[in-house]
Order: C-alpha cells, then sequence, then structure tokens
C-alpha cells in the first residue's frame, strides 16, 4: 500500500506564504517565553510555587458553591477547575499568604466544615515553596540551554554549517509553535511542558534530518539543476516517509492525550502539537532556509 | 551470509530470555524458593504518582544550627567563668556568628580570651574594645568553622529524621540529602501524609525551664520580664469543645534540663483518668541533675517545653530521684505516640520547613496505572493495525522488533531496579511509535530500491545501508534532550527519561540489528521473486 504517489510540489516556492505563517508563529511563541519569563503566563506552580489540590467528592458540587465556601473561610485568590468525570474538583493556589505548608490543610478545614453531606477525599496535593520554584526555573534554563547547545554540535559536525543553522532553526520554531499554543489557549506552563517541549527539540530533528539527507544526495548527483529543483526534487521524494514517520509517532501520542489521563493530558497535547509542527517544520522551514542560503551567491555572480 | 546471523539471532535470544528473568522478580509474586543465589531480584518499583505517597522536600535552617552552637558556647563559657570565679557581666549570642563576653575590667577580659582560646581554638577573636565603661570580648565563628557545623546538622537532621521514619513504620522509605540543606523524603503508600509531615517536620526541642515566680505572668509582656526570663504560652486544647486555650507564663531562659539527656519515651495511659501521657527515662548525667534541680526547687514550678511550647507546669512536689518523668498534656493517643518518637529519636539540629510536599492519593495512583496502560494498548494496537496494513509482512517485522524493543526495556528497566512513573509510561507508549520509525525509513528505501530494479535482497541491503546514517542521526539527537531531562529532571521526570533513553538505546539495536536478521534469514531459506513490503 502507498500513501502517496509520486507527488510533484513546488514547496520551496510557497516558501513566502509559509515564511509569514512560521514568522507569526513564532512571534507569538516568543511573547509567550518573554510572558512566562515575567511569570504572566499561566504558570504552573512548580515554577511559581504555591499549593494545587485534586479533591473527589461523594457528590456534584458546582465550582460556584466551592468559591463561595472558600471566599467566605478567608482563601479569596484561587483557582477552580472541574476534572471531567467522578466530582472532582482541581483547586491551584499561587503564593498563599498563609504560608507554607497550611494552605493546603486551611482548604481541607473549610471544605469539610461547608459540605458537611458531602464528603470529600484527597486525590493529590501538591505544595511548593517559592525557593523550589526558583531553583527549577534555573535548572529548566540551564537545560534547555544544554540540550539545545548540544544539538546544535552535533548538527555542526554532522552536516555542514548552512544545514546545520537551518537545522537548528526548524528546532527551535517547533519549540516556539508548542510554546505559542500553549500561551494562547493558556494551558499551564509546568515541567511536563518543558519535559514535552525537550522531547520533541529531540524528536523534531529526526524529520528534518530524513529530508537533508536526500538533499545533500540529490545535490552530489544532480550538480546542473538548479537548487529550488532538487530542494523540491528531495523533498517530493522523501514526503511519503516524512509523513508516515510522524504518523506512527502521531498515533502513540494521540492515544495517550485520548486515553492517558488527566495527569498527563496536556504533556501529551504538547506531544501532539510537536509532532505536527515538527513534520511542518522540516518541509516549510528548514529545507527553504538552506535553499534560500545556497541560492543567494550564484544569484549574484548572475 | 549464513554465518552472519547465527550470532545475532543468538545474541536476540540471549537478550529476551535475559530480559524475562529480570522481568521475573517484577512479574511473579512472591518468588518461588528455587529463585536464589544469582538471580536477580530487583523489581521494576512504581514511582509515587503510580502508587500513591507523599514527597517531601525540606529545607533545614542551617544559619538556627550556628546560631544555636553559638548559644550553646555561650553558656558552656558562662559556667566556665564561674567556676574559674572570673566576675563578667553578660555573655550572648551577637547576631548570626559572633559570642559577646562584656567583661567588667581588662584584666578579667584578657584571663577569659586566655580561657576561650584554650577550650575554643577554632574561634576567632576580634579586638577588645570598651563600650560604657565595660570591656567587650568578641569571639567569631569563621565561614569554614560554620559551613562544617551547617553540614553536620543537615546529616544530624537527616539521621534523626530517618529514625523518626523507622519508629513510625513506613515501608520503603527513601531519605536523602539534595545539594546542601535540603533532605528529600519519600514516603510511598502513607495513609496519614499530614501526621506524617507533622512527626518529621517537627523540632522536638525539649526543654525543663524553672518558672519564674517573682513575675506575675498574666501582666508580663516580652518587655517588662527579667533580662534571664521569657514569656511562653501553655496551649490547652479542650477535648470537649475544640476551643484552644492560652496561658502565658514566665520561665527562666536557661533550660536545665534538654532532650539530648533522655534515653526513652513511651506512651502510657493514666489509669485514673484514662489519659494519655509519655512517661521519660533520663540517662546519668540527666537523672542526677533532675535530682537536684527538684531537691532544690520543691515548691516551685518546673515547666516542660517543647519547641518553645509550654507543656505542662507542674510543681515540684518532692524530690524525684530515679531519672524518670513523664509529660502530660491536652493531647490525643496518636499526638502522645507521635510525641513518644520524636523524642526517642532526638530532636532535630535545626528547624526544617517544608520546601515541597507532592501528595497522591492510592485512588489516583491506580486510576493513572489503568489509564497509562489503555492508552499504551490502544497506541500499540493502532501502529501494528497501521504497519500490517501499510507495509504487509515487512510491517509485522516491525511490529515484532518494536514488541521485542518493549520486552527489552522492561528487562533493562527492571535490571536497573528502575522507577516507573507516569511520564515514564508516556515514554514507553511514545516509543512504540518512535520504534517503527526507524524501520518506516529503511521501508521507504527499500521501495526506492525496489523501483529501479533490484533484487529484493540488494534492495535490502540497500535499504538498510542507506537508512543507517539517518537513523543514527534521529537517535543520537533524542538521546542528547533525553540525557540532559535525565540530568535535570526529578521525580517523574526523570522516570520520563529514564524510560526514553534507554528506549532509544535499545531501538537502535533492534530497528539495525533484530528486524534486519528476520530479512536475511528469510531471504537466504526462501527463494523470494517479491518482497511482501
Amino acid at each position: 500500500m502507498q500513501l502517496l504517489g509520486k507527488t510533484n510540489i513546488d514547496f520551496i516556492g510557497m516558501k513566502k506564504f509559509t515564511f509569514i505563517i512560521s514568522g507569526i508563529i513564532a512571534l507569538i511563541g516568543i511573547i509567550g517565553i518573554v510572558q512566562i519569563g515575567r511569570g504572566a503566563a499561566n504558570m504552573g506552580i512548580d515554577f511559581s510555587g504555591g499549593t494545587s489540590m485534586q479533591l473527589k467528592f461523594a457528590q456534584p458540587l458546582t465550582i460556584q458553591a466551592a468559591r463561595e465556601a472558600l471566599a467566605k473561610g478567608g482563601v479569596k485568590e484561587v483557582e477552580l477547575q472541574e476534572i471531567t468525570g467522578g466530582n472532582q474538583l482541581l483547586i491551584k493556589m499561587n503564593k498563599s499568604e498563609i504560608g507554607a505548608g497550611k494552605a493546603a490543610d486551611n482548604v481541607q478545614a473549610i471544605l469539610t466544615q461547608a459540605f458537611p453531606a458531602n464528603p470529600f477525599s484527597v486525590e493529590s496535593s501538591t505544595e511548593i515553596g517559592p525557593s523550589i520554584g526558583e531553583k527549577l526555573k534555573k535548572d529548566t534554563l540551564v537545560a534547555v540551554a544544554l540540550s539545545m547547545l548540544g544539538i546544535i554540535i552535533y548538527i555542526a559536525w554532522r552536516f555542514d554549517y548552512k544545514f546545520g543553522v537551518a537545522a537548528v532553526a526548524a528546532t527551535m520554531h517547533d519549540v516556539l509553535a508548542i510554546i505559542a499554543v500553549f500561551y494562547v489557549l493558556d494551558k499551564e506552563v509546568n515541567l511536563l511542558l518543558i519535559t514535552a517541549v525537550l522531547t520533541i527539540a529531540g524528536y523534531s530533528l529526526t524529520d528534518t534530518v530524513v529530508v537533508f539527507d536526500r538533499i545533500r544526495e540529490n545535490m552530489h548527483k544532480s550538480l546542473k539543476d538548479p537548487l529550488s529543483v532538487v530542494f523540491n526534487r528531495s523533498i517530493n521524494e522523501v514526503l511519503s516517509r516524512t509523513i508516515i514517520t510522524s504518523l506512527t509517532t502521531f498515533m502513540a501520542a494521540i492515544s495517550l492525550f485520548l486515553f492517558g489521563g488527566e495527569v498527563i493530558h496536556d504533556f501529551a497535547f504538547a506531544l501532539v502539537v510537536g509532532v505536527l509542527v515538527a513534520t511542518y517544520s522540516s518541509v516549510f522551514v528548514a529545507s527553504p532556509i538552506v535553499a534560500l542560503w545556497e541560492k543567494s551567491p550564484v544569484e549574484s555572480k548572475a | 551470509m549464513n554465518k552472519g546471523y547465527t550470532w545475532r539471532i543468538t545474541l536476540i535470544l540471549v537478550f529476551i530470555i535475559a530480559s524475562f528473568v529480570y522481568l521475573t522478580p517484577t512479574l511473579v509474586s512472591p518468588l518461588p524458593s528455587w529463585w536464589s543465589g544469582l538471580l536477580p531480584k530487583d523489581k521494576i518499583s512504581l514511582g509515587l504518582d503510580l502508587q500513591g505517597g507523599t514527597h517531601l522536600v525540606m529545607g533545614v535552617d542551617t544559619q538556627k544550627a550556628v546560631e544555636g552552637s553559638l548559644d550553646l558556647i555561650a553558656t558552656d563559657l558562662e559556667d566556665s567563668l564561674n567556676s574559674q570565679n572570673l566576675r563578667f557581666k553578660n555573655i550572648a549570642r551577637l547576631g548570626g556568628d559572633k559570642v559577646q563576653l562584656t567583661m567588667y575590667d581588662r584584666s578579667s577580659a584578657d584571663a577569659a580570651q586566655a580561657l576561650v582560646k584554650k577550650k575554643y581554638p577554632d574561634l576567632e577573636f576580634l579586638p577588645i574594645f570598651d563600650e560604657g565603661g565595660f570591656v567587650n570580648l568578641q569571639l567569631r565563628i569563621n565561614e569554614k568553622e560554620a559551613q562544617v557545623r551547617k553540614d553536620r546538622a543537615v546529616a544530624q537532621a537527616l539521621e534523626t529524621i530517618r529514625n523518626r521514619i523507622d519508629q513510625f513504620g513506613v515501608s520503603e522509605p527513601v531519605i536523602q540529602r539534595e545539594g546542601i540543606d535540603n533532605i528529600v523524603v519519600q514516603l510511598p503508600g502513607i495513609k496519614d501524609p499530614k501526621r506524617a509531615i507533622e512527626l518529621i517536620g517537627k523540632t522536638a526541642r525539649l526543654e525543663f525551664k524553672l518558672v519564674d515566680e517573682n513575675v506575675n505572668a498574666t501582666t508580663a509582656t516580652a518587655g517588662n520580664i527579667p533580662e534571664d526570663a521569657e514569656l511562653l504560652y501553655e496551649k490547652r486544647t479542650d477535648p470537649a469543645t475544640g476551643a484552644v486555650s492560652e496561658t502565658p507564663l514566665v520561665v527562666k531562659k536557661k533550660a536545665i534540663i534538654t532532650g539530648d539527656l533522655l534515653t526513652d519515651a513511651q506512651i502510657r495511659i493514666d489509669s485514673q483518668y484514662n489519659q494519655p501521657y509519655v512517661a521519660i527515662d533520663f540517662n546519668s548525667t540527666g537523672a542526677r541533675l533532675f535530682d537536684q534541680v527538684t531537691a532544690a526547687n520543691v515548691g516551685k514550678r518546673f515547666a516542660i517545653v517543647l519547641d518553645n511550647n509550654v507543656y505542662s507546669a507542674p510543681v515540684i512536689r518532692e524530690r524525684i530521684s530515679g531519672g524518670s518523668a513523664q509529660i502530660s498534656g491536652s493531647f490525643t493517643e496518636k499526638e502522645a505516640a507521635d510525641l513518644a518518637i520524636v523524642l526517642r529519636a532526638g530532636s532535630l539540629p535545626a528547624p526544617v520547613n517544608i520546601l515541597q510536599n507532592v501528595t497522591v492519593g492510592p485512588s489516583l495512583g491506580a486510576d493513572s496505572i489503568r489509564k497509562g496502560l489503555i492508552a499504551g494498548l490502544i497506541g500499540v494496537g493502532l501502529v501494528i493495525v497501521f504497519m500490517g496494513i501499510y507495509y504487509k509482512l515487512a510491517g509485522m517485522v516491525a511490529n515484532l522488533g518494536m514488541v521485542l524493543n518493549i520486552l527489552f526495556l522492561m528487562g533493562a528497566l527492571a535490571a536497573l531496579g528502575a522507577t516507573l512513573t507516569l511520564p515514564g509510561i508516556a515514554a514507553i507508549v511514545l516509543l512504540v511509535g518512535i520504534s517503527v520509525d526507524a524501520n518506516v525509513l529503511i521501508f521507504e528505501r527499500i521501495r526506492e530500491e525496489l523501483r529501479l530494479g533490484k533484487t529484493p535482497h540488494a534492495a535490502l541491503d540497500a535499504g538498510y545501508d542507506k537508512a543507517f546514517l539517518t537513523i543514527m542521526d534521529s537517535h543520537v539527537t533524542a538521546l542528547i534532550t533525553a540525557a540532559v531531562l535525565f540530568q535535570f529532571g526529578t521525580g517523574p521526570v526523570k522516570g520520563f527519561a529514564v524510560s526514553l533513553s534507554l528506549g532509544i538505546i535499545i531501538n537502535l539495536f533492534t530497528s539495525l540489528l533484530a528486524t534486519k536478521v528476520l530479512f536475511d534469514a528469510f531471504l537466504d531459506r526462501v527463494h523470494v521473486k517479491r518482497l511482501s513490503i
């Protein structure tokens, strides 16, 4: 069976259009990173410090009722979210005024008192002090920087300079795209998201490398053809592999997203987005950058 | 060519057998009696996010430990100077790193300096200076010495916490030092995390202090009490109403007896009032001190102070020798039992703060395992069906490679005694997708070679050869990020990184070697005109 027959799509020719799209995505991603840096994005408590609890009630409880009860008990700065299925409530408090170690107890006491007829069990509770968050932020920055550096060094060693820069640009693009999606959808930025982003950064190169390998091969074979033709032919030749390799990984990621449960829902979502943009970027970001770069000296001579 | 694949098949079989051997302790429980000797016993343990439990990161307030040891030095110098009949106005800790001796004249200051030099050679002397008619002598603990004390405090806190947890009874706890002054505690499957945290985090500094009967406690404020006294409160909880009452009490600052003179602490029940209390036994030094103090202070009150809260302040009715006493107060049986544990295990050298507390209930953990498994099975199912349809027989070979991949990965995790977390499960599921990727690269290449008119065998070899570098590249880059994640991640993220990096390495083996050998063996035996790909 074959998904695609012989295709002849002018990928390089579409670069004006796709560069604009990628540029916008990257821009939103950069804004997202700036906002994360300022702590203005939806920060998970592992970075900002605070308390988060997942409670399972015996009977349904509206968010409104819970919010009122908590406000009466003096807990006002609180984010509430219903978890689908099983009367579960997610409670999130950034830096509590009550002091670390007491916020979760306090919430439990208030809710026990306010809803005596509706007992609940604590499914999970996480309290993180600000010092841990600060350390984690620092560690994360180092981790991201180190892995990017590692990738750049490896690519620089394996490919020549222009391919290396383009591959890194495509990887950056993918990282920014995931952050952009999370920022726009106001999803929580936490350690798991960073994990997903780094995983995708490693994965993203697979697709790029597949395309680059073929381009190099064809460049040696047909020296006379214009570069854009060689590039287009290469991408068309490996198009079905690019799509199928992504497809199998996508299948795994999407089943995690759909069936993996609440805890890794956002994590799996980031992976799904990542697999998609990684495929897109290898064709529409990485290759056109090299094509543009390689072409310019030839044209200037002519 | 024939010989080429015998060793490869042997290698694969060895790996399969090894994986099953290593997985046996994880899958079979209890192990049969003949499973002993060199056979592996490590198993894949579940992370706290899967089995439920509490993960704590605690910071030891090491500065307080330094201050505490300076306080001790100050008290000790008071005693030494007194026994040498050297007169002084005051000896006290000054700030976070100094002890100041305020003497009446230069000559006694010089004598004190000589004494201190002999007793505490590690302390630095600041120049002696006069102030308001007194002579001040300042000692400073240097940076290095302070660091040694801080370090010792963390090590001691770790030991104390370990003792407390052992006595509390938690199976397979993890207690380890992290960084300079943090301690990580993992309590799998703990039922009452709140109680455990209180037990672990309590400083438990037990002191016996005489009540200053000359001061009216009801009108006392921190400002109007004598310099050698302090204002503390006795908290009592009414068992019926739950109301908390606070009674002020003025006690002498100097502790007569401290908790480190205890040898034992046990919970007992008062037969008359059916009230729990904690019976304590002193060591010989403590017993002698207790005997002396009670003899000298009959009729006065003796406050039992724990972490600056007065538990009770009974009147000394008679001289108590024999070295035992009891701490009663308004506590429940559980509280009394926990108090006995912390007193037995000893006090923490410095207060600890809970920096991070992640508690997962057992039902959420079980739910996560179930959902992780379902997602995994669906992922595997999708990929198997897709590969079977798209690449037919070759696809099934790739699927077999993937199953081997998972088997080897689980075997490796078991061999390393690794911890499986929910993100770890996610990594395995993701690997299902990634592992057939490599085969897709190879198969697509083979198809191209076939289109060029090559024979099946030639196309196969060319496909594997030409895809090799691409596969290497993609695996190495994925491995770089996985390694970084492993280095920096904690808990669940580390679990993800472990599964991912092992999986990538194993996948390199199965995709380049294991699936190839199947094709080779098949093509050698059967004369194939068309590859099913």
